[in-house]
C-alpha cells in the first residue's frame, strides 16, 4: 500500500479540541486547499462548516436533520436538507473542490455508491468514519461477546444510526475496488491524536479510533 | 323553512375602495406615456402607477435595500395600519425595529403589484381612455410583469442593487422571478412557501374561485362598478376556499374541532352550526370589504400562468445558471398548496447551478399560512439570513 504520509498540522496535542475546534475538524480543514469550494455532506450543527468558512472556504452543506439544518442556516451557513443517499445525484459533476464525508459514512444505506458520488461531485473527497478495527471494539467483541460500544458510537446496536461499519483496512480495500486513489491517510487514537506515521498498517488499524483519507479520482486504467 | 343565513353584505363602502385604487394612502410613483410597462401579453401598460410603503431609511451607499413581495390576497401594508380596514399591518411580526426585518438596520420597500387594487394600477383602477374603471379591459398580466414593474420603482428610487429580496406564496415567485431576470440586481433572495410553477391543483383551486366570482349575477361581467353594486358572494365564496387551502386538517381541528357556534345542539339548519362555518364566513365576509373581485380574478390568473423553467426551454436549471445570488428557500411541513417537494426541486435546480443555498422545512402544523404566523423558527432563520447576506455585502452590523 503506497500511501503519501505527510506531517499533521497538530503540533501540540491536546486531547479532542484545540481551542473551539475539534481536533478531527482541524485536521479535515487542513487538508483543504485556501480558496476552495467545499461541500459537507452530514454537516450537523456546522461546526466544521463555520471552521471552513473562517478561513475564507466557500462552504456548503447538507445535513438529514431538520433541526440540524434549521440550526446551521440560523447561524447564516448555507445548509439545504437532505439524505446522503438519495440526494447526491442532483449534484453536477466538478461542483465542489472537495466534498467532505465526516463520520457519516457508516450510516448510509449504499456507502460504495456514496462514495463514487463524492468523488463525481468533488475533484477531491475528504471521508473520516469510526474504525471498527479499533482495539477496544475488537476486544469488546472477543473477550466480552457483545457489539461493540464506545463514547464515540454509544447507541446499542438495535438502536444505532450505523448501519454500516468498517475497519481502515476495508475502507481501503473499497477505494482500491473503486479506483479511487488516497492522497492523504490519518489514523487518530481515542483522544483525537494522530497514530504515529512511521508505524505498519496493522497498527493504524489496531490503534486508530477513526480514520481520515483524502481522496481523489483513480488514475488506474481500469 | 329551513333557517339560511348567507354572507353578510359588505360595511366598508366600495367608493372607499375604489378611490382607494386611484388615489392610495401610500406613496406613489407614476409612470407617463413615454414610460410604458411592458406586458408579457404584448400590451404597452401606460400610463401606470405604483403603490408602495417604505419603512427605515436607505442608507448612503445603497446598500441596505430589502424588497418584500406581497401574496395573492395582502397589499403594500406590511408593517402600517391598513387605511380601509384599520388593522395592524400583515407583517409586523416581522418587520419592525429589532424586528427580524429590523428597520433600524434595513429599508424595506413593499409595492402593491399591477393588477392589485391598493393603488397600483389593476382592473379596479380608472381607465384613462373611458374615465371608468379598467374592469376586463384590463390586460392579463402576469409574475414577470409584476417584477418588471418592480424593478422600474426601483430605478425610480434609485436603487441598483437589493440587498436581499423576499416574500412568501405569490410573493415567492415574485423573488424567484427576481433572481430570474435580474440576477446582478438581488444580493440574497428568501423565497418563501413557494414554487418555481402552479401545480394542476393549484390552478384548480384557482378556477373554483374564479368561477364562484363569475358565476355571482352581481358580477356584470366584470362591470359591477357601473351597476354600484359587487360580487360580494362570489368573491367570499372564492376567499372560503382559498382560505382552505392555507390552513391544514390538523391547524382546522385544533382551532374548531367540531365545536359549535354559540349553541349547544345542532339547529337542523343551513347556519352556521359548527365554529368552522362561522369563521370562514367572516373571512369571506371581511376579504370583500377589502379586495376587489376581478383583481382576484387577474392575480390568480398570474399565479396559474407561473413557470419559470418554460421560460428556460423547460429546464429550471438554467433559469440561475452562473447565478451569484445568496438563496435561502423555506417551507413548511404541513403546507399541502405549496409543499416542500416544490422547495427541495428548487433547491435541486439552485444546486445544479452552483448557487448558494440554505433550504430549512420548518415543522409547523399551521399549513401554508405559517409565513404569516408566529413561527420563532422561521423569524430566526430570516435574522440570521439577512445577517450574514449584510455581512457578505459589507454592511455595518449591530446599529
Amino acid at each position: 500500500m503506497a500511501l503519501q504520509d505527510q506531517t499533521l498540522p497538530l503540533p501540540g496535542i491536546v486531547p479532542d479540541r484545540i481551542g473551539s475546534d475539534r481536533t478531527d475538524h482541524l485536521l479535515v480543514a487542513g487538508m483543504v486547499e485556501p480558496g476552495s469550494r467545499v461541500l459537507d455532506v452530514g454537516c450537523g450543527d456546522g461546526e466544521l462548516l463555520q471552521l471552513l468558512e473562517s478561513r475564507g472556504i466557500d462552504g456548503r452543506g447538507i445535513e438529514l436533520s431538520r433541526e440540524g439544518v434549521n440550526r446551521c442556516v440560523a447561524k447564516g451557513l448555507a445548509v439545504v436538507q437532505g439524505d446522503a443517499d438519495t440526494d447526491l445525484v442532483n449534484y453536477p459533476d466538478d461542483a465542489f473542490d472537495y466534498v467532505i464525508l465526516s463520520q457519516t459514512l457508516q450510516a448510509t444505506r449504499q456507502p460504495r455508491v456514496v462514495l463514487e458520488n463524492l468523488l463525481r461531485i468533488g475533484r477531491r473527497a475528504i471521508v473520516s468514519f469510526p474504525n471498527f478495527g479499533f482495539w477496544k471494539m475488537r476486544l469488546q467483541l472477543l473477550i466480552g461477546g457483545h457489539m461493540p460500544r464506545t463514547e464515540n458510537l454509544p447507541a446499542t446496536w438495535y438502536d444505532t444510526a450505523n448501519i454500516h461499519f468498517c475497519t481502515i483496512k476495508d475502507f481501503v480495500e473499497l477505494c482500491d475496488e473503486i479506483n479511487v486513489k488516497m492522497e492523504r491517510a490519518v489514523a487518530l487514537d481515542l483522544y483525537g491524536r494522530p497514530v504515529p506515521l512511521n508505524l505498519p498498517w496493522w497498527v493504524w488499524n489496531m490503534f486508530g479510533e477513526q480514520g481520515v483519507f483524502l481522496l481523489s479520482r483513480g488514475g488506474k486504467g481500469k | 323553512m329551513t333557517n339560511v343565513h348567507s354572507i353578510p353584505s359588505p360595511s366598508i363602502q366600495s367608493g372607499d375602495r375604489a378611490h382607494e385604487a386611484d388615489h392610495p394612502t401610500s406613496l406613489l410613483a407614476t409612470f407617463g406615456a413615454d414610460e410604458p410597462l411592458r406586458l408579457d401579453c404584448g400590451v404597452d401598460l401606460a400610463p401606470f402607477q405604483i403603490a408602495y410603503q417604505t419603512y427605515g431609511e436607505l442608507n448612503a451607499d445603497r446598500s441596505n435595500a430589502i424588497l418584500i413581495c406581497h401574496a395573492l390576497t395582502l397589499d403594500q401594508h406590511v408593517a402600517n395600519v391598513h387605511p380601509l380596514t384599520g388593522k395592524a399591518g400583515w407583517w409586523e411580526i416581522m418587520v419592525g425595529p429589532g424586528r427580524p426585518l429590523d428597520t433600524d438596520r434595513y429599508f424595506i420597500i413593499c409595492s402593491n403589484v399591477i393588477g392589485g387594487c391598493m393603488g397600483s394600477t389593476g382592473p379596479a383602477s380608472t381607465n384613462p381612455a373611458t374615465g371608468k374603471a379598467w374592469g376586463l379591459d384590463f390586460p392579463l398580466i402576469t409574475i414577470p410583469d409584476m417584477v418588471r414593474a418592480q424593478a422600474m420603482l426601483l430605478d425610480r428610487l434609485g436603487i441598483e442593487t437589493l440587498l436581499c429580496v423576499l416574500g412568501g406564496s405569490m410573493g415567492g415567485m415574485q423573488v424567484l422571478q427576481w433572481t430570474a431576470a435580474y440576477p446582478e440586481r438581488v444580493f440574497s433572495a428568501m423565497p418563501v412557501a413557494c414554487a418555481t410553477r402552479h401545480s394542476a391543483q393549484n390552478i384548480a383551486f384557482h378556477e373554483l374561485g374564479r368561477q364562484a366570482v363569475m358565476a355571482d349575477p352581481d358580477w356584470h361581467h366584470g362591470r359591477y362598478f357601473e351597476q354600484d353594486t359587487q360580487p360580494h358572494r362570489g368573491l367570499a365564496v372564492a376567499r372560503m376556499a382559498g382560505h382552505i387551502t392555507y390552513l391544514s386538517d390538523a391547524a382546522l381541528h385544533r382551532k374548531f374541532g367540531r365545536r359549535m357556534q354559540d349553541r349547544e345542539l345542532p339547529t337542523f339548519s343551513f347556519d352556521a352550526d359548527f365554529q368552522v362555518e362561522s369563521y370562514l364566513r367572516y373571512q369571506g365576509s371581511s376579504f370583500v370589504e377589502r379586495f376587489d373581485a376581478n383583481s382576484y380574478l387577474y392575480l390568480t390568473r398570474a399565479m396559474d400562468y407561473f413557470d419559470i423553467a418554460a421560460d428556460h426551454d423547460g429546464v429550471l436549471a438554467k433559469a440561475f445558471a452562473g447565478i451569484k445570488t445568496r438563496f435561502c428557500v423555506v417551507s413548511f411541513t404541513s403546507d399541502w398548496l405549496f409543499p416542500t417537494s416544490e422547495s427541495r426541486a428548487l433547491v435541486h435546480a439552485l444546486n445544479a447551478s452552483s448557487a448558494r443555498v440554505s433550504f430549512a422545512e420548518i415543522e409547523t402544523d399551521r399549513g401554508h399560512d405559517a409565513f404569516l404566523l408566529d413561527v420563532p423558527e422561521f423569524f430566526d432563520i430570516s435574522r440570521a439570513f439577512l445577517e450574514s447576506a449584510g455581512k457578505a455585502r459589507g454592511l455595518k452590523t449591530g446599529g
